[in-house]
């Protein structure tokens, strides 16, 4: 297949990407590593910047592309600035999660899955995020946020806006 | 009052750092550990009684000794920290205020097994704790525990964090191999076993945290001093993570075999809100829950088995006399539908279908039959995986089935819920 290869990635980014191919004994199982590190800078996976890390680790895109649908936390899709992921399993539901998704999503004006217009906000439901002692929770982008309740939450919000 | 070991440190200010670390007694066992033989120091772990923390509780020294001793040959040591079992959080702890003691534990593993390299598998959720790692990672380095020639043994070793990506399947031991060699975290079909052909095709080591963080302790307290905590066939101290309907959730490291009523009524403080108890989860949502005629059970791995159901991860979901079962039910479904990594078809099919029959159930569409058809399925995914994710999803909902059928039918029957 002929493709044009694009530089969607910054220098910094590259070069990140670089020093965790040195991780491992092959170039592509620095794959997820890869994954990671040009999401920070993208937001999302556009097939330009997979073509683009594919091309830096040697492998054929086709390769990268199942690993990226793969796991959940590459996005295939554009989300918000910030990504709201509720746990709904058994320990956080068990402490009424699905009160804390549907105080939410009256909150931000939008349903599970879905983006505010402005782009600042997705919500999500996750699984187990492992902080079942501390339930319900939620994670917004890498930071979690514990023992929530509806006054907690209008704090966080209130805090990113 | 039981003394904690593994998380003694945890509320210590800066107990992350390394010369707090050292401060606290850390980084002793390694020197001593290096002045051993290597099948010395497995034989020491062997006669500990330790057990794997992650769930299986496979004898921590034989996995160890399974590894050749050839020495042209690279092997690899992993650590497990994708704790993705629903219920369990343990690991977290140990991982985000004492890394140390995990890293200690993952050098003298790898010296006791040859590695020169090893990673540590973590959740990609666990974004803080990831950097709490590399940071750990980097102090030891400086200070000459990691690297080349540690301590002047002649002895070299690194360890590499490599982030998951939201996926449960990887704390499978051959899924999480898959997903450091940056493919998908599909399972391998055993054998071959890891300790043959396991990471980059090379005999490799998989160890859970809180398995690999016991082993400091065991090198400065020695084998005798584990072995003397809790039962003899499955000792040592453990880490309980209480979480749902208790009044003090949290963890609570306590002796093997400690019984579960003490675990819930003692330790987290009993029932919430006035209610009654209904059932527990004993060890992350695979493990078939127990009602209140198990209680007094201890919880360690070979008593649990005996009541049909697992230690697991000792993460225990408490729930009260309110709770549903077929919803709990349904969620833990969900889950495992969710996360079947659809290699085969049991798996793929069977946990989409349970949950789709769940669902009707719950929400009062359930036929006839459906709890037959329930027990059908079950049968049909039990033992015909390449993997335990099916076997854990059922596992689960034969518990629920087995303790609470008449709730299932009730539901069938009147279309609601009886609680």
């Amino acid at each position: 297949m002929n493709y044009e290869l694009k530089i969607m990635l910054s220098t910094k980014t590259i070069e990140d990407i670089k020093k965790a191919i040195a991780n491992y004994p092959r170039k592509k199982s620095a794959s997820m590593d890869a994954l990671t590190i040009a999401q920070k800078e993208c937001g999302h996976l556009t097939q330009d910047v997979l073509l683009e890390i594919a091309s830096l680790l040697e492998m054929p895109p086709v390769q990268l592309n199942q690993v990226a649908a793969f796991y959940t936390m590459y996005n295939k899709k554009p989300v918000g600035k910030h990504h709201v992921q509720v746990c709904t399993n058994v320990s956080c539901s068990l402490l009424g999660s699905e009160h804390i998704v549907e105080f939410l999503s009256k909150k931000l004006g939008v349903k599970k899955g879905e983006t505010t217009s402005d782009k600042k906000f997705t919500l999500s439901e996750v699984e187990c995020l492992g902080s079942c002692g501390t339930a319900p929770m939620m994670q917004i982008n890498d930071d979690y946020y514990e023992n929530l309740t509806e006054v907690k939450i209008e704090e966080i919000l209130k805090g990113l806006k | 009052m039981f003394e904690p070991v593994l998380l003694k440190n945890i509320n210590t200010p800066d107990s992350h750092r390394i010369d707090v670390y050292l401060k606290n007694g850390g980084y002793q066992a390694l020197p001593n550990a290096l002045k051993m033989q290597t099948d010395t120091l497995i034989q020491l772990v062997k006669d500990s009684g330790l057990r794997g923390r992650g769930g299986a509780g496979f004898s921590t020294g034989l996995k160890w000794s399974f590894i050749t001793k050839d020495p042209t040959i690279p092997k690899y040591l992993c650590c497990n920290a994708d704790e993705g079992e629903p219920g369990t959080f343990k690991d977290r702890a140990i991982i985000e205020k004492d890394p140390h003691e995990l890293i200690e534990g993952m050098i003298i593993a790898c010296y006791a097994i040859g590695a020169q390299a090893a990673y540590i598998y973590i959740r990609g959720e666990f974004d803080f704790g990831a950097r709490r790692l590399e940071q750990a990672i980097y102090e030891a380095e400086q200070k000459g525990y990691l690297g080349k020639n540690i301590l002047n043994s002649n002895f070299n070793c690194d360890i590499y964090v490599h982030k998951g990506a939201g996926a449960y399947i990887c704390g499978e031991e051959t899924a999480l191999i898959e997903s450091i060699e940056g493919k998908r975290g599909q399972p391998r079909i055993k054998p071959p076993f890891p300790a043959q052909v396991g990471l980059f095709g090379k005999p490799t080591v998989i160890n859970n945290v809180e398995t690999l963080s016991c082993i400091p302790h065991i090198v400065n307290k020695g084998p005798k001093w584990f072995a003397s905590i809790g039962p003899e066939k499955s000792p040592g101290p453990k880490i309980f993570g209480v979480s749902g309907h208790v009044k003090k959730p949290g963890l609570y490291e306590l002796p093997m075999g400690t019984p579960l009523r003490e675990v819930i009524f003692t330790h987290a403080g009993g029932i919430r809100d006035g209610k009654k108890f209904k059932a527990a989860i004993p060890g992350g949502v695979s493990a078939p829950m127990l009602t209140e005629k198990d209680l007094d059970t201890p919880m360690d791995f070979d008593s649990m088995a005996a009541k049909g159901t697992m230690l697991g991860s000792a993460g225990v979901i408490v729930m009260d006399d309110t709770t549903c079962i077929v919803k709990v039910a349904m969620r833990t479904m969900g889950f495992f539908r969710h996360e079947s990594c659809g290699k085969c078809t049991p798996c793929r099919e069977g946990t989409d279908w349970t949950y789709k029959v769940l669902h009707r159930i719950e929400h009062g569409e359930g036929k006839e039959g459906d709890v037959k058809l329930l027990e059908n399925l079950c049968g049909n995914i039990f033992g015909r995986t390449f993997c335990p994710l099916g076997d854990g999803a059922v596992m689960a909902l034969r518990g629920a089935l087995k303790n609470f059928r008449d709730e299932f039918l009730y539901h069938v029957k009147n279309k609601k819920c009886m609680v």
